[in-house]
């Protein structure tokens, strides 16, 4: 069954009535809202708007079910952007969905992920009780960090119906370097180099088998000089991307067009990458912000990958294409999240399994 | 000695196992002087097991603890709780590890918050969260608190920086939240952790994400007639589109004491003194400068000081960070508070607390992170004068209440603690602050870590929402 409530009365009462829910803002990470069976779809379209927006504050404050597009191009009128740069904007994502998943893009590396930048939440929670954390100013260190808490939450905790962010001014000019290493090791070293130095980039990607992809944003007339300065640091020109040409490249991947198989999200460091290239064969994947965020597309057997990311001490998270079990790799349940998510949802309404028949 | 403090005894080695009232007054409060409690006794740990056997001997005995760093808690989140253990982590204080090439640091939970970036700087590397305390306070206190400084708009506050913590939960059991990677794939645990403020347990192992360190400071000092002007620059300065790392202002009463103290070389006939600090790549921090400046001079200063050097740029921080224990030499007593409003009403707030002062009659310094929002009235009062001190109890009271209604919060940097607790019902409603508590609960069951701090009323009494979890689980029993 399919609900669409327009009302936070409304989501109340489907939590009050219903044994198993299972939230769903855009749809554009299927295999994190595709209902078991039993389970109420809850469609969180209905719940959606902009609530609160002053530029000069660089705090937007939204309802769950906000497409991202929306958001987007309401913060570009006033030169600023989601600073942890969530994938599948044209695809419908929404501010909720992006918080339950957890995830950012490629411009995650200049000032962090979206748990950096989330400063207020409200929910529902298990019982049908609305919730409310942290604020909507940029500091603030009253009560416990539930908006942390439901970053990643993938709706187990509490149906989020709000959520309030920081943002900040996007850069006045942007520009991008592909530079080509002989092989991953050399490219390994140059993103070494490259992360623990003071050069600031906006994106700092590895795309196997051995390119660097890195944006630089920053003022218009300060860019020529940097842009100058990067070469040099790395001995190489590479193949400058400016303008539309730029703006597009990173347009195309923020869907994250890997193929066909199995999207995948994978945490690590870039420690891992050498092991990892050896096991992912020709695995269609991209490593962000300087090799801590990878995603993938799987084409064989989820068991298979569940096997290698164990072996790596990595976990991982299935947005797209059918699997059992979204989570990957190794088990990260310890008691103090069975604890936390029996607290806040004491009959299980949101449990990510099956409920029993 | 009663039996369960024999047993105590037993676990730790004698200078490690205080108890004479001479060895327990030195932890009877923390940087709030306001509140006094007489710990039963005090343990040094210098292990993580130690700590655990700690823990474990409260669950046992049901006594409530409080672990502590330095000290240096504004809100007396470190306060002890009278009979209960004070679990002291100064001892902990070692550098575990520090992997450059992967830029982070652990640490153990009594090490220093300046020592972080001292043990990174040969790497090009920093620790950005930098508290006023930063010399004295500890990672684990920092942690605890989700502490912040004059850099939060910017890099964030503690909480976006830990990675990864060890931690002992009320029970004794011991978990490892967050990972080296700074994407995690579940609810994000590390980050409930972060900034509990020691109610769901102690972190013993903490690894701290480092950045490289900004190549250049551009650091502007500035002077103002009003405060009103001072603030409009600030707005300036982000509407132009500019991300300085810090923007400060101290009001004239601070000057004052500022200069007292270190003698910064601040214009002292100022209203208002605006700092605002650049940072980053050369080529970006100088075009940025000439914005800055433009945005300046239009904002009616009538001084500007531009840091040429090093030397120049500490000596205005020195200023400013020892603005708060300068005001000590202006009046014998006084209330650092720490509330905040959103940027744009932060002229609003400090024509209203101006009010409140003269209502009062008592003075009040503003020192604030005007780029956070986050203010810091200093309210100084005469505590040998009947009744001053309830009076600038008062009038904190209602500059929290009016950062609240301005859309803002009860605490920016320096937690609830015991000083909060009763104000945290005028920004949460009884539901938020509910499903906090059940938390709290199924973590602490008996309220024992940290107990009577950051909710509500005095002795929190158990507050079961049916059965509890773990009681369902058959984990517990009331017996």
């Amino acid at each position: 069954m399919t609900l669409m409530p327009s009302s936070l009365a409304e989501v109340q009462e489907v939590v009050r009535t219903y044994p198993h829910i299972r939230p769903r803002g855009g749809g554009s990470k299927p295999a994190l809202c595709a209902p078991l069976e039993g389970q109420t779809v809850l469609e969180m379209a209905g719940l959606s708007g902009v609530l609160e927006y002053d530029p000069g504050e660089y705090v937007l404050v939204a309802r769950a079910g906000t497409k991202l597009a929306e958001v987007e191009a309401l913060l570009a009128e006033h030169g600023q952007y989601l600073p942890f740069d969530p994938p599948f904007v044209e695809q419908g994502a929404t501010l909720g969905g992006t918080v339950a998943a957890g995830l950012s893009g490629p411009m995650r590396q200049r000032y962090g992920g979206v748990r950096d930048f989330i400063l207020g939440v409200q929910f529902v929670d298990g019982e049908g009780r609305l919730v409310r954390g942290g604020g909507k100013v940029v500091k603030n260190a009253a009560g416990f960090d539930l908006p942390k808490l439901m970053v990643g939450s993938l709706g187990r905790l509490g149906i989020l119906t709000e959520v309030a962010f920081k943002v900040f001014p996007f850069p006045k000019a942007t520009a991008t370097l592909l530079v080509n290493f002989s092989g991953l090791e050399e490219a390994l070293k140059a993103l070494y180099r490259l992360a623990g130095s003071p050069i600031e980039l906006y994106a700092l990607d590895l795309e196997p088998p051995a390119t660097l992809a890195l944006r630089l944003g920053g003022l218009p007339e300060a860019l020529p000089a940097r842009l100058e300065r990067l070469q040099s640091f790395l001995g190489q020109t590479g193949e400058l991307l400016r303008e539309a040409a730029e703006a597009r490249y990173w347009r195309h991947l923020n869907p994250l067009p890997l193929g066909e198989g199995r999207l995948v999200k994978v945490a690590l460091t870039a420690r891992h990458i050498p092991d990892l290239e050896k096991a992912l064969g020709s695995t269609p994947r991209r490593y962000l912000s300087a090799g801590n965020l990878l995603y993938l597309s799987w084409n064989d057997e989820p068991d298979r990958l569940d096997a290698l990311l164990k072996a790596q001490g990595l976990s991982g998270l299935v947005l797209k294409g059918t699997v059992a079990r979204s989570q990957l790799g190794i088990n990260l349940e310890h008691v103090l999240g069975h604890k936390v998510s029996r607290a806040l949802d004491p009959q299980g309404k949101f449990s990510l399994h099956a409920p029993l028949p | 000695m009663n039996p369960a403090l024999s047993e105590l005894e037993r676990l730790f080695p004698p200078g490690r196992f205080l108890v004479k009232p001479g060895e327990l007054a030195p932890y009877e409060s923390d940087a709030l002087t306001a509140f006094r409690a007489r710990p039963l006794a005090v343990v040094l740990p210098e292990s993580h097991e130690e700590v655990v056997a700690a823990v474990r001997w409260c669950a046992k005995h049901q006594i409530p603890y409080v672990a502590r760093g330095s000290g240096t808690s504004l809100s007396g989140g470190s306060l002890p709780i009278d009979g209960g253990l004070l679990i002291g982590l100064n001892r902990m204080n070692k550098l575990l590890r520090l992997d450059a090439k992967e830029r982070l640091a652990v640490v153990q939970p009594g090490f220093i918050n300046l020592q972080v970036s001292n043990a990174a700087a040969p790497y090009g590397l920093y620790y950005a969260p930098d508290p006023s305390s930063q010399p004295v306070s500890t990672i684990g206190g920092n942690l605890a608190f989700n502490s912040g400084g004059a850099h939060c708009l910017k890099y964030g506050m503690t909480s976006n920086h830990v990675l990864a913590a060890r931690v002992v939960l009320p029970d004794g059991e011991t978990i490892e939240l967050g990972s080296e990677s700074l994407e995690n794939t579940g609810p994000d645990w590390l980050g409930l952790f972060v900034g509990s403020e020691g109610l769901l347990g102690i972190a013993t192992e903490i690894t701290l994400r480092l950045l490289p360190k900004p190549e250049t400071y551009h650091t502007v000092l500035a002077a103002y007639d009003s405060l009103e002007k001072a603030g409009e620059a600030v707005a300036a300065v982000v509407a132009s589109g500019l991300l300085p790392g810090a923007m400060e202002i101290m009001d004239s009463l601070a000057i004052e004491a500022a200069e007292a103290a270190v003698k910064a070389g601040y214009p002292l006939e100022a209203r208002a003194l605006l700092i605002v600090e650049l940072e980053g790549e050369t080529p970006q921090v100088e075009a940025e400068a000439q914005y800055l400046e433009e945005v300046i001079q239009k904002s009616g200063a009538y001084e500007v000081r531009v840091a040429q050097n090093a030397d120049e740029r500490m000596k205005i921080w020195k200023g400013r960070k020892a603005a708060f224990s300068a005001v000590g030499r202006l009046s014998p007593d006084y209330i650092v508070q720490d509330g905040v409003v959103p940027r744009s009403r932060l002229g609003q707030a400090l024509a209203e607390i101006e009010q409140l002062s003269a209502r009062y009659g008592l003075r009040v310094a503003n020192v604030f992170h005007a780029g956070d929002g986050n203010l810091h009235p200093l309210i100084l009062y005469n505590g040998r004068v009947e009744g001053e001190l309830q009076r600038a109890e008062e009038l904190a009271g209602e500059i929290l209440k009016l950062c609240v209604a301005l859309g803002g919060s009860i605490t920016g940097e320096h937690g609830v603690g015991m000083e909060k607790k009763s104000y945290m019902t005028e920004m949460f409603s009884e539901d938020d602050l509910d499903a906090m508590q059940r938390i709290r609960q199924a973590l602490d069951p008996w309220a024992l870590s940290n107990r009577g701090k950051m909710f509500p009323g005095e002795a929190p009494a158990l507050r079961f929402h049916g059965a509890h979890p773990l009681e369902k689980a058959g984990v517990i029993s009331r017996e």
